[in-house]
């Protein structure tokens, strides 16, 4: 592997945890610009005249509401609300959409998307052999790539066909780590080229240990840890990207959770004292009670403590409630906050 | 980070724990291996002065950002020291896991204990077979 890479295996794949640090990798995102092989992430193209109708049975927004060149995000979900994925769909022509899956979810989610195709009159196909993807992110990242670009990148949340290093890639203005930034779907082939093209023109590369301290420091989802078919996107604090009017799969559990209030509920927090919580913690109350588990929980280079997400109790979830976190036996005090934990 | 290296005058504990004897006390550390394997270490907490600790069994946590490693005792004794400026600077144990990366200072009980550890051929050999 190029770059000096750190490898770790993960859903079948060969992953790059890390090349010079996690820290460093980090910060480097945040200052300047780093680059993410996320060729894990899987892909699914949905064609056809009833595209936008099985996407619409299926995924949680309102997915009529993506312009061609649009992105969107949703969480798959199973009649009773349990989240089966989050995703991102890109919208690439008038009947041509592209869903982007996590990697250990990838068949389960082909597998529900076939199963609900019925009546609906298009095509699905299984991209994750053909595409790789690599995600550009930082305040520099944006120049980096207009470098290497024929053509002009799409704002924010919008997508374009373009040649990136002589390579025909989507890309696409989202990403996963609060910065601004793009990721570009890439013939597979191409990847290594693009790879190190980007290296060339002055991104560094960065590991899947920094994009999961970027991504909880602006407390976006891991499906895994944070999200998981025993919860449902209301009490994920995912409800936003939920609209019942859609009638998708799940919607009246959706419904229901949204109108009832939900017992738990997702909530970022830091530590106030030393030490770094992990997953599998559990929160502890005012009145001593356990009350809550720590889904994410990493320490912040940016913010130099310890951070995590937890779903408590929803007589804990205000900002600024004090709670402790019993990390491995030892009570740490932690504070409830807002989103995001930290403001790029 | 430092260059690999393991010094002739440790004696060390297959958990990839130094031990720098002298006298009746000893100074622990963890090995180079082990600071690399781990990757940059962010959080240090050292167990209180006056702690007794147990040869093999673990008397303290060492924390990167991914991951949390126990670390073992290369030999009985109780403490009576801590490195206190791993708390503001966790990364010396990175730079330099042999010097001012150490944990902490032990008042040896057993000093036959040492008998049983390797010296730094004998560690750099259980390496190679990792």
């Amino acid at each position: 592997m190029a770059a000096g890479a750190r490898l770790v295996a993960f859903a079948g794949w060969e992953m790059p945890v890390q090349y010079e640090g996690v820290s460093a990798e980090h910060l480097a995102v945040r200052s300047g610009c780093g680059v993410f092989d996320v060729s894990h992430m899987g892909e699914i193209e949905t064609d056809g005249a009833g595209a936008l109708d099985l996407l619409q049975h299926v995924l949680s927004n309102d997915v009529s509401k993506i312009e061609v060149g649009g992105a969107q995000y949703s969480v798959l979900c199973r009649e009773d609300g349990g989240v089966l994925d989050d995703l991102f769909t890109y919208r690439v022509d008038d009947d041509r959409y592209v869903t982007v899956t996590n990697a250990a979810n990838h068949e389960r989610d082909l597998a529900w998307f076939r199963d609900h195709a019925g009546s609906f009159d298009c095509e699905l196909h299984d991209r994750l052999p053909d595409w790789a993807m690599l995600a550009v992110q930082g305040p520099e990242a944006r120049g980096i790539v207009a470098g290497l670009a024929e053509g002009e990148l799409p704002p924010r949340m919008r997508t374009a066909r373009l040649r990136v290093a002589g390579a025909a890639c989507l890309v696409c203005g989202t990403g996963y780590t609060g910065e601004d930034g793009v990721e570009i779907l890439c013939p597979a082939e191409r990847a290594d080229a693009l790879w190190n093209a980007l290296l060339d023109a002055g991104a560094t590369p960065a590991g899947l240990g920094a994009r999961d301290t970027l991504r909880l420091e602006v407390c976006f989802h891991l499906y895994g840890n944070d999200l998981s078919e025993d919860r449902n996107p209301s009490e994920a604090g995912l409800g936003w990207c939920c609209k019942e009017e859609t009638g998708f799969i799940g919607s009246e559990a959706v419904a229901a959770a949204r109108a009832e209030g939900t017992a738990q509920r997702l909530v970022p927090f830091v530590l106030t004292s030393r030490g770094i919580p992990r997953e599998g913690n559990a929160v502890i109350g005012a009145d001593g009670t356990e009350s809550g588990v720590v889904t994410s929980g990493t320490h912040s280079p940016s913010l130099e403590q310890g951070i995590g997400m937890a779903y408590v109790d929803a007589a804990l979830a205000e900002p600024g409630t004090e709670v402790e976190i019993d990390v491995r036996g030892k009570r740490r005090p932690a504070r409830i906050e807002s989103k995001p934990l930290y403001k790029p | 980070m430092a260059n690999e290296s393991y010094p002739e005058e440790l004696k060390y504990h297959p958990e990839h724990d130094w031990a720098r004897i002298e006298g009746d006390t000893a100074t622990f550390g963890i090995t180079w291996y082990a600071q690399d394997s781990l990757g940059e270490v962010v959080f240090f907490e050292p167990p209180d002065v006056g702690t007794t600790v147990a040869k093999d069994a673990t008397y303290a946590e060492v924390e990167s950002v991914k991951a949390v490693s126990d670390v073992y005792s290369p030999l009985s004794g109780e403490v009576v020291e801590v490195n206190e400026a791993l708390s503001d600077n966790p990364e010396r144990i990175n730079e330099d896991p042999y010097g001012e990366g150490w944990l902490v200072k032990v008042k040896l009980s057993d000093a036959s204990e040492v008998d049983a550890l390797m010296d730094a051929a004998a560690y750099q050999e259980l390496l190679v077979g990792d």
